[in-house]
């Protein structure tokens, strides 16, 4: 076989560790600018955080974490950063599947495509329609 | 309390315990949760969905680091993620429907444990046993880079090791944390994976594991942002700190006095939940 199974996993391993790092560089300066303006305009306001209430609906769904980040709200623009850093690790089994692809390791294709399966389920489930 | 002074106070808290956290190998994770439900007085499900998210971000910044090393077994990490994120969405859903006395039980518990796990000695996992052939089907028998050159190791008892590492993923969904403790366990003591497999291939998965139950959690509106954003850029900023001290620092003694912490928590958590005040 022309390609090493073990070089490639290698390689698969590095990629895979700079797309995580860098997902959660960029998820950590959007959370890190939307706490500026948070803290700019709701700084001195007292907090509230004994009793649960839930979250509004427009925090719990990738429509409504949209809208309020694009209306520059401090809390929208927070919350649209942890969601990409809740799609970071996501993003890491998506490229794997391409990487088992690559190496014709059909067992794991299928394994990877499983996780990504009950992930997608968890995330796309709940998140956009609730 | 002012939300500024509020965020300074948790931030500041956050990067304590992730720095501990990274320097003794323990996970951040497992005292948050109690340092904001019982000091700061926050209600355990934001606390819970804070902490979830912290560990997503640790799990990934370190992911990097330990990927030069070359001691993660991607096949085993995701072959196992399997289980990780199905007992995750267990958990999470489980998470809703109890109550948060229920759930301080559970955590206190699990951070007796996890401080009793810590103490065990690593075992020796040598490369001398012969294959299993459940393992060998599914190619999860690897190699990494020793003192002494390539090591080549065989793994035991897959559906074991699968089946613990459905409670550890049902455990961090419940609870918010890392649960890397029960995975070591896992692939070291049940599956004989060497030492420093276990802990980078675990760390790979509390990332993904993190991930399918963080999506419940956005949902049900347990993900509060303005408590989220200095606990994750806390945790993050102090596990990146202590990665950097880790290599000089001498961690045997700060181990023995972060596991009685936990402890301390463990307790106060089991009475809190026991008495029914959280």
């Amino acid at each position: 076989m022309a390609r090493d199974r073990g070089w490639t996993d290698r390689r698969m391993d590095l990629v895979i560790g700079n797309l995580l790092r860098s997902g959660v560089v960029l998820s950590a300066l959007i959370v890190l600018f939307g706490a500026v303006i948070y803290l700019v305009r709701h700084g001195h306001s007292p907090t509230e955080y004994r009793v649960f209430r839930g979250e509004p609906s427009d925090l719990r769904s990738v429509r409504g974490i949209l809208r309020d980040a694009l209306a520059l709200r401090g809390r929208g623009i927070i919350q649209l950063g942890l969601l990409f850093l809740i799609a970071t690790p996501v993003a890491r089994v998506a490229f794997s599947i391409f990487g088992f692809a690559e190496e014709h390791d059909r067992m794991y294709v299928v394994v990877a495509s499983i996780v990504l399966l009950v992930l997608a389920y968890s995330l796309i489930g709940s998140a956009w329609s609730a | 309390m002012t939300i500024l002074e509020f965020s300074l106070l948790v931030w500041a808290g956050s990067l304590i315990a992730g720095f501990l956290g990274a320097l003794t190998g323990l996970g951040g994770g497992v005292v948050l949760v109690p340092m904001l439900s019982l000091l700061l007085g926050v209600d355990i499900r934001y606390a819970i969905g804070a902490s979830l998210v912290s560990v997503i971000a640790t799990s990934s910044g370190a992911a990097a680091a330990y990927v030069k090393e070359g001691f993660s077994n991607i096949r085993i990490g995701m072959f196992l993620e399997i289980a990780t994120t199905l007992g995750a969405l267990l958990g999470a859903t489980l998470a809703t429907r109890i109550s948060s006395s229920a759930i301080a039980i559970v955590f206190g518990l699990v951070l007796i444990g996890s401080a009793y796990l810590s103490r065990k000695p690593r075992s020796k996992n040598e490369g001398e046993i012969p294959p299993d052939p459940l393992a060998t089907k599914l190619r999860l028998n690897g190699s990494f880079p020793d003192v002494d050159g390539i090591r080549s190791y065989n793994v035991q008892r897959v559906p074991l090791g699968w089946t613990l590492m459905f409670g550890a993923g049902t455990l961090s969904g419940l609870l918010g944390i890392g649960s890397g403790a029960m995975k070591v366990l896992a692939m070291d003591q049940a599956m004989k994976i060497p030492f420093k497999v276990s802990t980078t291939t675990s760390n790979f998965m509390i990332g993904v594991t993190a991930a399918a139950s963080a999506g419940v959690y956005l949902a049900r509106g347990y993900i509060d942002p303005g408590l989220s954003m200095p606990v994750m850029l806390g945790v993050l900023a102090g596990s990146l700190l202590g990665t950097r001290v880790l290599v000089k620092a001498e961690t045997k003694w700060l181990r023995r006095v972060f596991s009685i912490v936990i402890v301390v928590l463990g307790i106060e958590m089991l009475y809190k939940g026991l008495s029914g005040r959280i």
